[in-house]
């Protein structure tokens, strides 16, 4: 079969003119609007209801736009955002510490190792302030100091403490005030909610987005769904590595679907490892458990001195422990940034140093910070940390160290879009995680949910306008249009497909051995050699995968092997797309590190010459290489330098 | 027909009509589960007053048949002449029945509504984690009091049920009947029954009506225990001490 | 240590269907294994014996999102306290133990399949008036609003509330009542709540009665609850309620 090869594709960030501060406010004046009474004309379709998806079909709906929304959740509450703990930030100043939209800024250029928009990043730090008075006003219960102001807490990367939290489950607060204005568009009529369906199509017509085909997880009907746009905000892909702290559900179907028909994947390789997870138990471990990067700021991480020390750790005295962040970031100590310490504590582990029955972690002991503060102070700070740490383990950490390995945990790259948070193809919108925008090649912590909620409050509901207006007076495409039936026909086709193999592995089993294959040798560092080892192992899984893999069941109930089925199918190709991306990128930043690239002492080595570009990569059609475009970064008011934390 | 989920999304309508009545405010909040449960506690508490009183009025047995049959005779009398005989009697008996009839008819409807909302049960044997046996009990403590206060209105206000009924003469008729071993057993089960239904109820009611307050909160379950405990101790004496000849 | 259970689990082909138990043998379950990961390695056999896998809602698997939960032996979330099903680990179990498993039961939660319900009349309670009218851009600054700490903390012990349902689970009146508490008293607390008070309470307990049951106050609810939310927050919702009906509303600006 011969595929033409799509025409390249010619980038447009679409940045405004003018200073960096005032870019945001001219556009906004400068965009088309919709006058209110024509408001009702639009239909616009929300796949994924976490904070991105969820705020912004609230906002649309409540704006008078006709709004669908879809999750495959059973509910929209349930989205992954809700697992985040730490917080949110803003640049409110409360503290008066010297905080303002200029510091957020270049602490989140900085924090992503110069690998994003200026102009991006400076927006989301200018409407952050405007997303916390906002979640106040739903009633959000952020933290409070006792005169009834809100509180703040400091996190990692900055020196100012911006961040909003409420306990440890801000994301679920904040969620849920989303959720919350949801609910209420849904029972005034302005937002159609579709939970437990699940897109796998997007239809494009003339090179625009108009639509969607979903099945519907309970009675396998599969549906066609027209609208004036299309927004995706269906998340990262994290779960491509199988063992990640995301969501079991959480998966790249729907944004891989639009790459697909032609809609850009940008940066792939920029995965985030989080230090701070409970290490995997053993072969049944079916997700892993982030615990608040906070724990570092009073336990103190260490590996015994010789390998093959197998005494409990209360029994290895301090002289025979290696505290190796301390030994070899005296400055910053437990405390380097995610990525720093991730490849450490990787390092220790891989020279056997691990701890553990399975030699798979590290230890982040309390034992000093007990002994100092007392067992009152650490419970509470870390009480419930505490407690689901034992939960899982079934060890009192009070008593014996915790054992700790990073773990996957936020993909920043995603679906490429230009500042109006629209992809290439028109008509198409992606927000939050699911887009590759604001966080270069590495979030800052408390940052993810800035962005889900800016983008879903504030930018699209200015931008989307910008798009609709021009399409006035007319109606979406007809569902029973050509290119709506060859859709479905090609979703019919994939799920009968898998169903019909019927061949002797589980879906589990292809997932896990594309997860460690992508874990050993596309994880925390690279090199040339494992990523084409990977993209070989992944080509011939997946090979294996359409041939023998086992889906039991029909299509008309729910099937839950067979939704598993489908968004693996989908990893796989991604999973080739990451290793690629990550093999043509011959630097080290952020969350992406080739061993190849490296400072003499063993740091990220950026190369701004030749890499400072964003990589968003064109589909060519199934089995073809991809054609790579590139999105040159250009700094104007941050000048990229080297971090250094020693 | 309503139309399929998958083509019009899901949203949960309400399914009455909110306010329907103008100006029948009370029927409105009886027809709510939430309300039907404030009058299951309201018109608990005339009851529960009720019980008390009626309690400390038997004690009279103690001092003997002139003291408490002229108790019976003044509770006749109750302002009279301005009521007529047994006029103030029939004033409670009338508050009573109220809230008597209150009481059962918001029992039954919650209890089909409920039936309704949970129609299946668990196949593993159900491990109630804190739920009280008073608590789990109520419908049947519930209706074996009602029955035995008809039981206990033949055989002491009217004397159908009563062997050897003389009227306006308590004394004989307490004494008559408690002398006899399975109407001796009737009574002390019907008031141990009674005392479960009011331990939980006095509790319940409580929170029935939203009078929570981490203050005082744990007082209200000693409170229950308390007043179904002397009302339990209190009722019982009678037949126990006219058995055991205490009272004769 | 690996533990070797008889399952006995609830399977029901879909939501019509008649349901049945069916008996399972999970040998070799490693006890730091979590209860939906002993599912997992149960439904990878059953893929591998050719019969189709046990179907159990789950997504998080940290206790937050609210989508696990089945009763365990009678009750909802198994035996631990404050634990969801996806935090429950084999420890707590023994080696020839025979397990129950159940999904919820309540005419409001049909079974979709297997373990799996639908919940989605618990989104019909939010959206009868669990939020706050804040049309996005119309806030004022955020500390503009002072909530009393205290206020601010009892809001959010309420607000913490993940959704999954086992309140209604445990209760045998299968009443939704610690749920809808608990979201009504989050916004009741608060000052950004009180314009819509009363409206909120009648309006959400309304459309809660018209699927759920009523409470008759076992307070299994509240020991079934992975997250420990308290009664109280019935009583709170009750006197708001009950308020709620005899105010003159007129006077609040709301109507009703």
């Amino acid at each position: 079969m011969t595929v033409e090869t799509p025409p390249q594709v010619d980038l447009n960030a679409q940045i405004p003119e003018g200073p960096l501060s005032d870019k945001w406010q001219n556009h906004r004046f400068k965009m088309k609007l919709v006058a209110p009474q024509n408001r009702r004309r639009f239909e616009v379709i929300i796949v994924g209801t976490g904070l991105a998806g969820a705020s912004a079909a609230a906002t649309l709906g409540e704006m008078g736009y006709n709004v669908k929304a879809f999750c495959f959740q059973d509910s929209p509450r349930r989205a992954h955002s809700i697992a985040a703990q730490g917080g949110i930030n803003a640049a409110k100043n409360y503290k008066n510490d010297g905080d303002s939209v200029e510091r957020l800024f270049y602490d989140t250029i900085k924090g992503g190792d110069y690998r994003s928009r200026e102009a991006n990043v400076y927006r989301l730090a200018e409407v952050s302030t405007q997303i916390i008075d906002q979640c106040v006003a739903q009633g959000v219960p952020f933290a409070r100091e006792y005169g009834g102001l809100l509180d703040n807490r400091s996190f990692g990367g900055a020196q100012v403490a911006r961040t909003f939290y409420a306990r440890g489950q801000t994301g679920q607060q904040l969620l849920l005030g989303a959720y919350q204005a949801l609910a209420k568009q849904i029972d005034a009529g302005t937002v159609q909610m579709y939970p437990r369906h699940e897109m796998l199509e997007l239809v494009v017509k003339d090179g625009r987005a108009v639509g969607i085909v979903t099945r519907n997880l309970v009675t396998g009907e599969i549906d066609r769904h027209s609208a004036h746009a299309v927004v995706l905000a269906t998340g990262g892909y994290g779960n491509v590595f199988y063992l990640s702290t995301n969501a079991k559900g959480s998966n790249v179907t729907a944004a891989w679907r639009a790459h697909r028909q032609g809609a850009l994947f940008a940066n792939p390789c920029y995965t985030q490892i989080h230090p701070t997870c409970i290490p995997v138990s053993g072969d049944y471990q079916s997700k892993l458990t982030l615990m608040s990067e906070s724990l570092r700021n009073d336990g103190r991480i260490w590996v015994p001195k010789s390998p093959d020390d197998t005494r409990p750790p209360d029994q290895i005295p301090d002289e025979e422990r290696d505290y190796y962040l301390e030994r070899r970031y005296p400055a910053f100590a437990n405390l380097v940034p995610r990525d720093v310490a991730s490849r450490a504590a990787k390092r220790m582990v891989d020279d056997g140093y691990g701890v553990g029955e399975l030699k798979n972690g590290v230890y982040l002991d309390f034992g000093d910070a007990i002994s100092r503060l007392g067992r009152d102070v650490i419970e509470a700070r870390y009480g419930n940390l505490f407690e689901m740490y034992e939960k899982i383990t079934g060890e009192d950490p009070y008593k014996v160290p915790m054992r700790i390995y990073p773990a996957v945990h936020y993909t920043m790259g995603g679906l490429w879009v230009d500042y109006n948070l629209m992809s290439n193809i028109p008509g198409l919108f992606v927000t939050g995680e699911a887009n590759f925008s604001d966080h270069g090649a590495n979030r800052l912590g408390a940052s993810a949910l800035m962005q889900g909620l800016a983008d879903g409050y504030f930018v699209l509901p200015a931008t989307l306008p910008n798009y609709l207006a021009d399409m006035l007076g007319t109606t979406p495409e007809s569902v029973d249009d050509p290119a709506f039936a060859a859709a479905e026909e090609e979703v019919r086709e994939r799920v009968n497909k898998l169903l019909s193999i019927n061949g002797t592995r589980s879906v589990d089993w292809f997932h896990r051995k594309l997860g460690k294959t992508l874990w050993d040798y596309c994880g925390m560092s690279r090199t040339a050699e494992s990523l084409t080892q990977a993209m070989k192992e992944v080509e011939s899984l997946q090979e294996q995968f359409w041939s023998d893999v086992r889906v039991l069941g029909d299509n008309e109930s729910l099937n839950q092997s067979l939704e598993k089925a489908g968004r693996v199918a989908d990893f796989f190709e991604l999973g080739a797309l990451m290793c690629r991306d990550a093999l043509h990128r011959e630097e080290s930043c952020g969350g992406h590190f080739r061993e190849e690239h490296k400072t003499p002492d063993g740091e990220a080595l950026r190369d701004d010459d030749n890499f400072a570009y964003v990589a968003a990569w064109q589909f060519a059609g199934a089995g073809n290489e991809p054609c790579l475009v590139k999105e040159d970064l250009n700094f104007e008011h941050v000048k990229p330098s080297q971090r250094s934390y020693k | 027909m309503q139309p399929s989920k998958s083509e019009r999304g899901v949203r949960i309508p309400l399914l009455r009509k909110p306010g329907a009545i103008p100006g029948m405010w009370a029927l409105e909040f009886y027809r709510s589960n939430v309300g039907k449960k404030a009058v299951m506690a309201i018109s608990g508490i005339p009851l529960l007053l009720y019980v008390f009183v009626h309690m400390l009025g038997n004690l009279k047995l103690y001092q003997g048949a002139e003291e408490i049959n002229a108790y019976a005779e003044w509770l006749r009398f109750i302002a009279y002449p301005g009521l007529p005989e047994g006029g103030a009697v029939w004033a409670l008996r009338v508050v009573l029945i109220v809230s008597f009839a209150l009481h059962i008819h918001a029992a039954v409807s919650l209890t089909i509504a409920n039936r309704k909302a949970r129609p299946q049960g668990y196949q593993s044997k159900r491990e109630y984690a804190v739920a009280s046996y008073a608590a789990r009990t109520m419908r049947w403590s519930g209706v074996i009091v009602g029955v035995f206060v008809v039981y206990h209105i033949l055989h002491f206000t009217t004397g159908h049920a009563h062997q050897d009924f003389i009227e306006h003469d308590v004394y004989h008729n307490m004494v008559t009947a408690f002398s006899s071993y399975p109407v001796s057993a009737v009574y002390i089960v019907a008031n141990l029954l009674l005392g479960l239904h009011i331990y939980h109820g006095a509790w319940s009611l409580f929170q029935s009506l939203g009078w929570n307050n981490r203050r005082f909160n744990p007082w209200r379950r000693s409170f229950a225990t308390a007043f179904a405990a002397i009302i339990v101790i209190g009722n019982i004496s009678f037949p126990i001490a006219v058995l055991t000849g205490i009272v004769d | 240590m690996a533990l070797n259970l008889t399952l006995r689990v609830w399977r029901q082909a879909r939501p019509e269907a008649t349901g049945r138990f069916e008996t399972y043998e999970a040998t070799d379950i490693s006890e730091d294994s979590s209860f939906l990961e002993m599912l997992d390695v149960v439904n990878e056999r059953l893929s591998d014996d050719g019969e189709e896998p046990i179907a159990f809602d789950h997504d998080c698997r940290e206790g937050i999102c609210g989508s696990c939960g089945v009763v365990i032996n009678g009750r909802p979330h198994g035996p631990l306290e404050r634990t969801t099903t996806c935090q429950l680990h084999m420890r707590h179990f023994t080696s020839g133990d025979t397990i129950t498993i159940e999904p919820w039961r309540a005419s409001a939660f049909p079974v979709l399949r297997d373990l799996v319900v639908d919940r989605s009349t618990l989104d019909g309670i939010v959206q009868a008036g669990g939020y706050v009218t804040a049309p996005t851009g119309a806030a004022r600054d955020a500390n503009s609003i002072l909530v009393p700490k205290s206020a601010s903390d009892t809001a959010m012990d309420a607000a913490e509330c993940i959704g999954c349902g086992a309140c209604v689970a445990a209760c045998p009146n299968g009443a939704a009542q610690l749920f809808t508490a608990a979201k009504v008293s989050h916004l009741n607390l608060l000052p950004q709540g009180q314009p819509e008070r009363w409206s909120r309470v009648s309006d959400m307990v309304d459309r809660m009665e018209d699927y759920f049951g009523s409470c008759t106050n076992y307070t299994e609810c509240e020991a079934a609850c992975p997250k420990g939310i308290s009664v109280d927050f019935i009583a709170m919702m009750n006197k708001d309620y009950l308020k709620a009906r005899f105010k003159d509303r007129r006077r609040q600006g709301q109507s009703g």
